[in-house]
């Protein structure tokens, strides 16, 4: 089993706080650009990856920025040079604003059976402050088309610690989203993250950003499972929350050492206990697509448990020993007893029936657990 | 040797006036070296010195200069440290010479460290001539400047030279200066030896090289020697003279001149400067005047980043120390830090250039404690303790009262900042005692000011508050009985050794409300909160808190993540690594240097 990501990085204008690989690019290179990606994903199929795709992920930038029929060519050439199973997840993310009522149908027409909106909030204001280019309404709208294209499966990413974002308006946000028609089958809640090579990174370093002080935003933060389980959403991960068996398959599988394929700019790829990254330089990914894919990790023993243990602690349920044991035939508090001891102490870890798992304080300080594993 | 071709002297200036380019000059015109030879700075050879502008061991020179009256002269140029930490060695230098060469810049005119070593010329009875530098600029004034040396030196500047030392302008007037105006040494090379020690270093081929001025008798190779002060005896194993940057060996040193003795001493302790050396046999009647013991003023902890490199630095002091008999340095441990040194130093600057050295030199990583000065504990016992460290503070039942050093002080300001000036003085305690305006538009203010009100960052206030104009100069008054008491800090409940220290009582409040405050921004959140607290004998009176830490999250990790992620996760291990632990609580190292910058916001 393994998973494929395929990154887009055009985007219509990148936002303010934005740190991955995106930019804006004429119809020239947006064709240039796919007829390479295509040329990584025949060679990708073909030579390195053998399993079954469980997953396969459109990301970026923002994919639904292409015209459709970019989309359809690159769906093809995945089908015909993978193994894809009958039941994967296929997820596209989506900007509201950059989709039609013909868009999504192609999607679904190319086997798309996911839909991942970035709205991030349900004020404009707000959605100004981040630099976006869409409104509210115009996330409704393509909400409804999503719908009426027949997807059922949608995520919906949300941000708190949004500058001047009150306690009532992200209350707010997360209401009118669990309340929409049809209700979404998985949201994204994440906390923002002031990166520094980022226009908002060098307001903060002036002074100029007036984000939510750390206990306004740990109050959202611990408001958004409370609100969201209301609406029956079980948080599964510390920024990801589904309806029973929604979970994102193609995220989880990040979490559980499932290897990956990455294509495309800037793309990570994970198999044979080694790491690689793609190229993030547009001219010499079209130039050569192929040679771009190098290898920057070699995961020993102990990177691999190291691994185990910070990925698959984000998720709630946290870490098995019967599965460590299977990965590594090692005894899992053997080989961290005094790691363990030390943050259950600390009342930040939990140990139950063989699982280990972040307490509610622990996921707060999910960093200050995970560096012991290191 | 005829001693009437002889020339012993020394350059004096206040900082920055150019003594060290003058010196330089001196050095190419009398031909010793080449062109292809000069460094920049003969003098000054350690690469410390010449980044900071200042020298810092007196060294000295030997040309020789053939005068318009067609003779061969010997100049011996001695060179002196600039600063007042080294005041006790400028002295000895000073001992040394008959004569001084005073260099004053043309566009600034008489500065405070101008007059302070002008005056210890004179109490050496030196003849002192001006040279007026830096013509080329234009701002100089060198009329104004004449003038200002005879108002307020009283010493004849009317055909004073003038010179540009960095463009070679006026150098042979200097030259010719030195052979007219500089006393031929006197003394008489029959009579018992009588040297001083002025100078010593060592080095690893020879041992101790010893730096003197032979004021009576002789002394060659072979003869039997006697340090009267630390009574070391030796035998002379070579003397010679100093040429630019090496030793140069000759027969003998006899009356008037200026050399190098080594015996095979092992240790700079045996040649303390200001020392005599006499022939063991027929010792001289007495020594010559002036030797005294060099007591370190300022003392601070110092201790290796990484606990594991205490060696490092045992071995680095060591061979500090070789070359520097005025640093102290003995073991100490503190309960935060760790194993380190507790050393002694002249006085700020040296401490500073010990502490680059090491960190320089021996490519060290170092914590250092906030200095301290040396005060005086009398107990109930009617014992004294001289506290070098305030965590060895007896408990106050046991003492009697406390002393601490005062200096005498004297800035040099123009009229426009006498008021800010005056006003910091009144802040750190000081005590008027006159102010006299030596020209129109500036004063010499003098006050009296305890030590410990001047070492952290007066010397910054001074310049911030005069816009730099203010020159500055002390010396060591005595003690004086004064109502101090040590400020503990506590956090987390315990006290931290290497962050106490002595205030007065008058300002333990501000200091430790400062102190709290500072701390609070260097200690990052833990899982618990932590309490910072000021303590004066057991009483809080200041009080922080460092709120527990509520997020310490990455709110996303996808694929593309993972490995930049995982480094930041090893970034933050990292920094916690080099923290010092103290009770629960992870402290970085520069909360212990945060204390020393306290008036940082003033």
């Amino acid at each position: 089993m393994a998973e494929l990501y395929i990154h887009i990085p055009f985007c219509v204008r990148k936002c303010l706080y934005c740190d991955f690989c995106s930019f804006p690019a004429d119809r020239d290179m947006q064709e240039n650009y796919v007829r390479a990606l295509c040329e990584e994903l025949v060679f990708s199929g073909e030579e390195r990856c053998s399993a079954s795709l469980s997953s396969v992920f459109i990301g970026g930038g923002t994919p639904s920025s292409l015209p459709a029929e970019h989309i359809i060519t690159v769906m093809k050439c995945v089908r015909e040079h993978f193994d894809v199973s009958d039941d994967a997840e296929i997820t596209i993310e989506c900007n509201p604003g950059t989709v039609d009522a013909d868009k999504l149908h192609a999607y679904a027409e190319a086997g798309i059976n996911r839909i991942s909106f970035g709205l991030q909030s349900a004020d404009d204001v707000e959605l100004k402050t981040l630099g976006r280019i869409h409104t509210y309404d115009d996330f409704l709208n393509s909400y409804r088309l999503a719908a009426e294209a027949g997807f059922s499966n949608i995520n919906v990413d949300l941000m708190s610690g949004i500058p001047g974002q009150s306690l009532s308006s992200w209350e707010s946000t997360l209401r009118k989203t669990c309340s929409l028609d049809p209700v979404p089958a998985h949201i994204s809640a994440y906390s923002l993250i002031v990166e520094e090579e980022t226009p908002f990174g060098e307001m903060m370093k002036d002074g100029r950003l007036d984000v939510p002080d750390e206990d306004l935003d740990r109050e959202m933060y611990h408001m958004t499972s409370r609100i969201l389980s209301e609406y029956g959403y079980s948080r599964y991960e510390i920024s990801n929350y589904a309806l029973d068996g929604h979970e994102c398959r193609h995220n989880v599988g990040y979490w559980t050492g499932v290897p990956y394929y990455g294509a495309g700019l800037d793309a990570s790829s994970y198999y044979g206990d080694a790491r690689y990254a793609n190229t993030d330089d547009i001219i010499s990914y079209i130039k050569d697509p192929v040679v771009g894919h190098f290898q920057i990790e070699k995961l020993g023993m102990q990177d691999l448990m190291s691994e185990f243990m910070i990925l698959g602690l984000r998720m709630i349920k946290g870490v098995s020993a019967g599965e460590f044991s299977k990965r590594f035939s090692r005894d899992l508090f053997d080989v961290y007893a005094s790691q363990i001891e030390k943050h259950v102490k600390e009342g930040l870890l939990v140990t139950e029936d063989g699982n280990v798992f972040l307490s509610e304080r622990g996921l707060d300080l999910a960093n200050h657990v995970m560096q012991s594993f290191i | 040797m005829d001693k009437s071709l002889i020339r012993n002297f020394c350059i004096v200036a206040h900082i920055d006036h150019g003594k060290s380019t003058l010196a330089d000059r001196i050095i190419e015109k009398t031909g010793l070296l080449t062109a292809r030879e000069m460094q920049e700075q003969v003098l000054d050879n350690m690469d410390l010195e010449r980044e900071r502008g200042i020298t810092i061991k007196s060294q000295a020179v030997r040309t020789v200069y053939k005068a318009n009256d067609g003779k061969e002269y010997i100049f011996n140029l001695i060179d002196t440290p600039g600063h007042v930490d080294f005041n006790y060695e400028v002295s000895r230098s000073l001992a040394a010479c008959d004569g001084a060469i005073l260099v004053v810049d043309a566009a600034q005119g008489v500065e405070a460290q101008t007059l302070a070593n002008v005056y210890l010329a004179l109490d050496h009875d030196l003849d002192v001539f001006p040279v007026i530098n830096k013509i080329d600029l234009p701002s100089a004034e060198p009329q104004r400047v004449k003038d200002e040396i005879e108002d307020v030196i009283g010493i004849e500047a009317q055909d004073a030279p003038l010179i540009s030392a960095k463009n070679g302008i006026g150098i042979d007037d200097v030259l010719e200066a030195i052979v007219n105006r500089i006393p031929a040494p006197k003394g008489d090379e029959n009579a018992p030896l009588s040297a001083l020690i002025f100078d010593s270093l060592y080095d690893s081929y020879k041992g101790v090289i010893v730096f003197v001025r032979v004021m009576n008798g002789t002394v060659k190779k072979g003869t039997s020697i006697k340090m009267m002060a630390t009574g070391a005896c030796e035998e002379v194993v070579e003397v010679g003279y100093f040429g630019a940057g090496r030793f140069i060996p000759c027969d003998e040193l006899s009356a008037g001149m200026v050399g190098y003795i080594t015996a095979s001493i092992k240790t700079l302790s045996e040649t303390a400067v200001g020392d005599t050396v006499t022939e063991a046999d027929n010792p001289c009647s007495e020594p010559l005047p002036g030797y005294k013991k060099v007591q370190p003023v300022v003392y601070c902890g110092v201790y290796p980043a990484d606990s594991a490199k205490y060696e490092d630095l045992k071995e680095a002091l060591e061979k500090l120390q070789l070359n520097d008999a005025s640093l102290f340095y003995e073991p100490e441990t503190s309960l935060a830090l760790g194993f380190g040194f507790r050393c002694g130093f002249l006085g700020l600057l040296h401490l500073d250039i010990i502490q680059e050295r090491l960190e320089r030199e021996y490519d060290l990583d170092l914590v250092t404690t906030a200095p301290s000065v040396v005060y005086k504990v009398y107990k109930t016992d009617g014992t004294v303790i001289d506290l070098t460290n305030p965590s060895n503070l007896p408990d106050p039942s046991e003492i009697d009262y406390m002393e601490e050093p005062i200096v005498n002080a004297e800035i040099m300001v123009t009229k426009d900042f006498v008021g800010s000036i005056m006003e910091l003085c009144q802040q750190r305690r000081g005590r008027y005692i006159s102010m006299e305006y030596i020209e129109a538009g500036r004063a010499l203010i003098k006050y009296e000011l305890p030590l410990n009100e001047i070492i952290y960052d007066f010397f910054d206030a001074l310049k911030s508050r005069s816009r730099g104009y203010a020159s500055f100069d002390y010396d060591l008054k005595g003690y004086e009985k004064s109502s101090l008491v040590k400020l503990d800090i506590l956090i987390n409940k315990e006290q931290v050794d290497a962050l106490s220290f002595i205030v007065h009582s008058d300002s333990a409040y501000e200091r430790g409300r400062r102190m709290c405050e500072k701390l609070k921004d260097e200690i990052p959140r833990h899982l618990f909160e932590i309490p910072i607290q000021a303590c004066v004998g057991g009483r809080v009176i200041a009080r922080e808190t460092v709120k527990a830490m509520r997020k310490d999250v990455l709110a996303k990790c996808y694929g593309g993540d993972i490995t930049r992620k995982k480094k930041l996760l090893e970034k933050q291990k990292e920094g916690k690594k080099r923290m010092r632990q103290v009770g629960n609580v992870e402290i970085p190292q520069s909360a212990f240097m945060s204390v020393l910058k306290l008036d940082d916001d003033n």
